[in-house]
């Protein structure tokens, strides 16, 4: 087996009288695409939350490429390695859609001020090496050509992609989308498919929150199944399809 | 491509040669009102270059900016003027001449006691944003400005509400702005002597703020006043990026009040009221908030203006007899002007391109 991207285990979070997620864990492996379904308040979002600094956790362990690591603040959980996308597209709107993914090279990069001031070489070679990286990352993701347009007056699936470049940029280990396909048509699912599919193949981790289970099932190496807070079934997308407590959550019981 | 350049550096030849002139000709008419207007305008030039790093940059509304002003000015107030060595007789005989201190040191000191201040006061307000900064940073602006009226007592720092008359005029190279300067038999006004130093300031500041835009921490700051959440995921440092922008918006604001010390050759508390942090948030606001050539049409349009007004409102009020007062009428006229402004270009009256670099050529 390859290498343990991440692995957390016993999360739990609570709010107030709500159990948003109990005993919650999941292991991922280098190369796969991890996907985490559940119905609409299963806590998928608190999960993710949670593992990305957002929400601190009432108790749970982190281990990111098998280092220790401690969800308290969001951005030492990007610089750790955990690059997310937004469920609702949280862009830079009225920045280039270059320099949207230029941010995402911050933390990897280190000129400040005094380089900034006085333009010296060192500044200079990482300033061209930061766009570089990122015309690299838009063409990857398909929008090259609109390097140079705000990024709000991209398309919905364009706002997207940048998003995913932007993540992309910041070298992480593993790449979280929030519900990628959320408000997409079936073509732009299609592309988005591609490219979720291109970006495995380079090698990269992705933990993956869908609504759309036709697509988890088609995308995915294995899936994680959230319900009312609690882990409901963990496996390959077949084992977890047919995992009648799956069926239950989703369809119900049979009243009659 | 070249064409556009070469028409780039003609034209930027030619604005430079009349910035040059201008002075010259302003002194010419004989009446310093003019030259005194156009200095005061560079001050406020340089004031809303740095507020424009902290609102216009960070995306932080900052209504307390003067305060920073108003530092660098009693900075340089106390470290030139007879005040300390009357009010302390250890610095009396330390400094048996007065302190004097050179104006170019006192950039420095005030830059930096200034830049500190902003992180100081900026530090408390991290957690906030839109309307519940501002009115923190409001209430901080007042603060040091009841603070430097008040602190004549019990040890008389201050001065108080007197402020600090004497203040050096400045001394560049040997030559005294104090006294006008002859070039052969060209004389040269202490109006216009200002006016090159001021000048030398704002194209520094507009160089800096220029390259402060196009950098990391420039992009980082545009980030945080776009999407807080969004620029935290991206592992940027909001809270250091923050205090960086308060601290260098403060250093603007510092400078500015040592050179605006030596220009009125005193420091008096009532030139730091509330109103005037509210007039460098409005150049921003009304030029175009984050577009430096916007900014700077803010500022000198807002500090030209009034005197401009000042000459129309006179006529307007003999007109109703003098009912209306003409310092009304002018309030008036500015406040509408605003208004107008801000309904038919709400991004300010130059904003930032719609587009990237290849995009708007």
């Amino acid at each position: 087996m390859s290498e343990i991207i991440l692995k957390v285990a016993n999360v739990s979070k609570r709010f107030g009288g709500l159990q948003a997620l109990s005993d919650v864990g999941i292991e991922i492996h280098r190369g796969q695409v991890y996907g985490l379904i559940g119905p609409n308040g299963a806590g998928k979002t608190t999960f993710f939350n949670v593992l990305t600094g957002l929400y601190t956790p009432d108790s749970g362990t982190f281990e990111l490429a098998g280092k220790p690591y401690k969800p308290t603040a969001v951005h030492e959980v990007a610089k750790a390695g955990i690059a997310r996308t937004f469920q609702n597209i949280r862009l830079f709107p009225d920045m280039t859609a270059l320099e949207n993914v230029m941010v995402g090279r911050h933390m990897r990069t280190h000129s400040g001020l005094i380089g900034a001031v006085f333009r010296t070489s060192s500044f200079k070679k990482e300033e061209a090496e930061i766009a570089a990286r990122a015309h690299e990352l838009l063409e990857y993701v398909g929008i090259g050509k609109f390097a140079d347009y705000k990024s709000r007056t991209l398309s919905y699936g364009d706002q997207r992609r940048l998003e995913i470049a932007r993540a992309l940029a910041t070298d992480p280990k593993l790449i979280a989308l929030d519900e990628p396909a959320a408000g997409m048509n079936a073509t732009e699912k299609i592309q988005l498919r591609e490219l979720i599919d291109q970006i495995r193949k380079d090698n990269r981790t992705i933990l993956l929150i869908e609504h759309d289970v036709k697509l988890v099932m088609g995308l995915c190496d294995r899936v994680t199944v959230l319900d009312y807070g609690k882990q409901l079934s963990s496996g390959t997308p077949s084992e977890v399809q047919n995992d009648p407590k799956v069926i239950e959550a989703y369809l119900g019981t049979g009243g009659s | 491509m070249l064409n556009t350049k070469n028409g780039k550096l003609i034209a930027f030849v030619l604005a430079g040669i009349a910035l040059l002139v201008l002075p010259l000709l302003l002194q010419a008419t004989g009446s310093n009102s003019w030259a005194r207007i156009v200095d005061q305008a560079l001050l406020y030039v340089l004031l809303a270059l740095g507020l424009n790093i902290v609102v216009g940059y960070a995306g932080l509304l900052d209504l307390g900016y003067i305060a920073f002003f108003a530092v660098g000015a009693y900075v340089y107030g106390l470290l030139s003027s007879p005040h300390l060595a009357e009010a302390f007789t250890s610095i009396a005989a330390a400094f048996p001449d007065g302190l004097h201190t050179n104006i170019f040191v006192a950039i420095v000191i005030a830059a930096v006691v200034a830049g500190v201040m902003g992180m100081i006061l900026g530090a408390p307000t991290l957690k906030l944003r839109g309307d519940y900064l501002a009115i923190i940073t409001l209430g901080f602006g007042e603060i040091v400005r009841i603070f430097l009226l008040n602190l004549d007592r019990p040890i008389n720092i201050t001065n108080g509400p007197k402020g600090l008359p004497g203040v050096d005029a400045p001394s560049v190279f040997g030559i005294s702005f104090a006294k006008p300067f002859y070039v052969g038999d060209y004389m040269v006004e202490p109006v216009t002597m200002y006016y090159y130093l001021f000048m030398a300031f704002v194209v520094a500041a507009v160089i800096l703020s220029y390259r402060l835009q196009d950098s990391r921490i420039g992009r980082a700051w545009m980030a945080i006043r776009e999407d807080e959440i969004a620029a935290k995921a991206m592992g940027l440092n909001t809270r250091n990026l923050k205090l960086l922008a308060f601290g260098m918006g403060a250093t603007f604001g510092g400078v500015s009040g040592v050179l605006f010390a030596s220009f009125q050759r005193g420091v008096y508390p009532e030139s730091f009221i509330l109103m005037e942090s509210v007039m460098v948030v409005a150049m921003v606001v009304l030029g175009g908030i984050g577009h430096i050539p916007g900014v700077i049409l803010g500022a000198l349009l807002l500090a030209g203006l009034p005197e401009v007004l000042r000459h129309v409102a006179g006529p307007l009020s003999q007109m109703t007899d003098g009912r209306l007062a003409p310092e009304i009428l002018r309030q008036l006229l500015i406040a509408s002007a605003m208004v107008v402004v801000m309904l038919i270009r709400p991004k300010g009256l130059w904003p930032s391109p719609e587009h990237g670099k290849s995009l708007s050529k």
